[in-house]
């Protein structure tokens, strides 16, 4: 089954392998099909703000493209809407020190700040308020409280509105038709160990297992076999080199070494990643080589994805494919 | 003393490293902080001496291996004569490495606040006290700062390196000891833990309770404030030791090093990070900026380089006439150097010449960041890019050599 096809998609991953831009991307590459999307981002750091080139994003979502809506979460607010929706609290505004009383608890009881965010979410999923909800989930640290969090409730809490509320999301959530998780990675050894982690992790504490992978920044190979004998030798022909092009011939040289070698090193790393997980499909993005950051970086990404995921969208954006350069 | 410190500076790593007692490595999440704490407190071991320990987190494992680390809990161990040896380098002084364990670091807490033995009992047995301590808020950063504290007071170290946990937000490491304090200092607190039954009573909290027992359930609830009356028994030890904590991040033996990558979301954070240091008047040593492209790769030398690798291995299909002049010499030459076939160094050279712009572009950026990084700190180290993973000891002073450079 199509990941985007699927009405809930985590995303998640190390910090620092480029998340926000993929769960951006796959939003906008689902917009672009023609879907109402929501993108929420859950660690309020702003960064999906800034895939967009958008002000700051609040809990109630807002248009940033097509078919495209945006927002933070915040416990705070969810609360709110929560009691309104579901407890029937009259006063809304008399709610201020009960949210904040409510926050205090929930910073320190298990799972309930967890709750609030992925009840959220479902409540969006089941409603059936946006075709697709795509989350800019948690670093895989923090990933399996979230998506767990219903598991722990029902664990912890033996009666109330909130256990009953449990059964619903838990099904939504372990549902793989409905629910889907991409766990992001780069061809480095931390965030792949993270990813294998997680993958193990997930089913057993949460029900919910990975969907895909999505390795970004992999460099291309430039050489083959041959290739590479005559790069690892042109040491040999320095002089040669340096009469010809000049001295800063060097650094050319050593550009494509660094870019070879760190290919080599990533290469391994996927090649592991693979080996641990072979049962799930891994989506590739290629490095970008590009000096743009924000919506134009979550575009090429977007490019990158929709060739991974065999979507055509037509319009007539086909010239920006990353492929090219990179 | 405290406006004397911040008026110098260090002027370099070795200098940051020999005149203070703790180091705290912050930065964004995957930029290297494990790695780069290592590495510094192997540099201070090797060429500084004494005796210097690095709190490490989550290290790889390649990389806890090489420091003996991994599954050994809550000691230090020392990273043995061998190691060194086996690396052709003899230390000044000893490298030491911990690793932080979460659960064993709060169940050691509990032990030293706990007023008498039936509350030890009670909050280690209470069915919320794993699923709390593991989830609450900040707990990692608080275990961190509280494990640096003991760590100096022991007086076993000369220099103590910590490599600070990964974090939301970088900043909460510097908060978790005030958070701490409030949490218990906080009147919802006090207030959470009256005995259950006559709060009902009260006209302020009667709202909350009744709206409360509707979503959580009354028995939740009861779990809670019977944990929180519990943890209140060591609340003097506990604020007396956060308060402890935090001073030790502001005196003058302590310095801060933001570690960050030259990306754009990294070198943001690391800006922030350095502002907020500043401005809670802390002693920010050193930023490093790792995984750095090489300045020459900038150099216009470089570029004008590149060009004329391009325009000497231009295909001969595209332009035949050409290539009987120079520059196809060029290729037949070098093909006879390295004994290959003059088609395949044609299309290697080419490659490489077309391939430099990509790294131009990005090495460019970066120097712009770097520059950006420079106005916030005195001091800004750049480690290269690396062409193989750090996993021994030998790797971690490959790069201590360059934080020196």
């Amino acid at each position: 089954m199509p990941l985007l096809d699927r009405r809930l998609v985590f995303v998640t991953g190390k910090g620092g392998v480029g998340k926000t831009s993929v769960a951006a991307a796959l939003a906008l590459l689902a917009a672009r099909q023609g879907r109402s999307v929501l993108v929420c981002e859950m660690d309020a750091k702003g960064s999906l703000a800034a895939a967009f080139d958008a002000p700051p994003l609040s809990f109630q979502p807002r248009l940033v493209e097509p078919q495209l809506w945006a927002m933070a979460m915040n416990t705070e607010d969810s609360l709110r809407e929560y009691l309104r929706l579901f407890v029937r609290v009259p006063f809304i505004g008399r709610i201020g020190p009960l949210a904040r009383t409510f926050d205090f608890v929930a910073d320190a009881a298990p799972g309930v700040k967890e709750i609030l965010a992925v009840g959220k979410l479902c409540h969006e999923v089941r409603e059936r308020n946006y075709d697709l909800v795509v989350v800019d989930a948690e670093a895989t640290g923090h990933i399996v409280a979230q998506v767990g969090a219903p598991k722990v409730i029902r664990d912890l809490v033996n009666v109330g509105l909130v256990r009953e509320q449990t059964d619903w999301m838990l099904e939504l959530l372990q549902d793989p038709g409905t629910t889907g998780v991409a766990i992001v990675t780069t061809p480095e050894e931390m965030p792949v160990t993270e990813t294998t982690e997680l993958v193990a992790r997930l089913p057993v504490e949460t029900g919910v297992d990975a969907t895909v992978l999505i390795a970004n920044r992999v460099l291309p190979a430039l050489f083959d076999r041959r290739q590479t004998a005559v790069v690892d030798g042109l040491d040999r022909a320095h002089r040669l080199l340096v009469d010809a092009a000049g001295r800063g011939v060097d650094a050319v040289v050593d550009a494509a070494r660094i870019t070879e070698a760190r290919r080599r090193v990533g290469a391994g790393h996927l090649a592991r990643l693979q080996q641990v997980c072979p049962d799930l499909p891994m989506l590739i993005v290629p490095e970008l080589f590009t000096r743009a950051t924000g919506r134009r970086v979550v575009e090429l990404v977007a490019d990158a994805l929709a060739d991974e995921l065999d979507i055509v969208v037509d319009d007539g954006r086909a010239g920006t494919r990353p492929g090219g350069s990179a | 003393m405290a406006a004397a410190r911040r008026a110098a500076p260090s002027a370099d790593i070795e200098s940051l490293l020999a005149s203070k007692e703790m180091l705290l490595v912050c930065g964004s999440g995957g930029v290297g902080k494990t790695t780069m704490a290592a590495a510094l407190a192997a540099y201070a071991a090797t060429e500084i001496g004494g005796r210097v320990l690095v709190l490490t987190v989550d290290p790889a494992r390649r990389l806890a291996d090489a420091l003996g680390v991994g599954r050994l809990g809550n000691d230090a161990t020392r990273v043995s004569a061998e190691a060194f040896a086996a690396v052709g380098v003899e230390p000044r002084g000893e490298l030491w490495a911990a690793m932080l364990d979460t659960k064993a670091g709060w169940d050691e807490l509990i032990r030293r606040h706990a007023p008498d033995s039936r509350v030890e009992a009670s909050v280690l047995a209470n069915p919320l006290y794993q699923n709390i301590t593991s989830r609450f808020v900040h707990s990692h950063d608080y275990l961190a700062m509280e494990r640096l504290h003991e760590l100096h007071a022991s007086g076993q170290y000369d220099l103590i390196v910590v490599d600070t946990p990964p974090s939301r937000n970088a900043l909460d490491v510097l908060d978790a000891p005030v958070r701490m304090k409030e949490f218990f200092g906080s009147r919802l607190l006090k207030w959470l833990t009256v005995p259950y039954r006559s709060r009902l009573f009260t006209a302020a909290s009667k709202p909350f309770y009744q709206v409360a027992d509707r979503v959580l359930g009354s028995r939740f609830l009861q779990d809670i404030a019977e944990f929180f009356i519990l943890f209140q028994a060591m609340e003097a030890g506990f604020v007396e030791h956060a308060r402890e904590v935090e001073q030790l991040l502001a005196d003058p033996r302590t310095s801060f090093v933001v570690v960050s990558t030259l990306e754009a979301a990294p070198a943001h954070e690391a800006r922030f990070l350095a502002r907020e240091l500043t401005r809670r008047e802390l002693h920010l040593g050193a930023i490093v900026a790792n995984r750095a492209l090489p300045s020459s790769f900038t150099a216009k030398a470089s570029a004008a380089s590149a060009r004329k690798l391009l325009r000497a291995t231009e295909s001969a299909d595209a332009d035949p006439d050409d290539d009987d002049d120079d520059d196809g010499d060029l290729v037949t030459a070098v093909a006879h150097a390295l004994d290959a076939e003059p088609r395949v160094v044609r299309g290697v050279l080419h490659e490489i010449a077309a391939r430099f712009h990509d790294l131009a572009v990005v090495a460019a950026r970066e120097a712009e960041r770097r520059a950006e990084l420079g106005t916030m700190c005195p001091l800004v180290v750049a480690v290269p890019v690396l062409d193989h993973d750090v996993n021994d000891l030998g790797d971690l002073l490959e790069v201590a050599r360059h934080l020196d450079a």
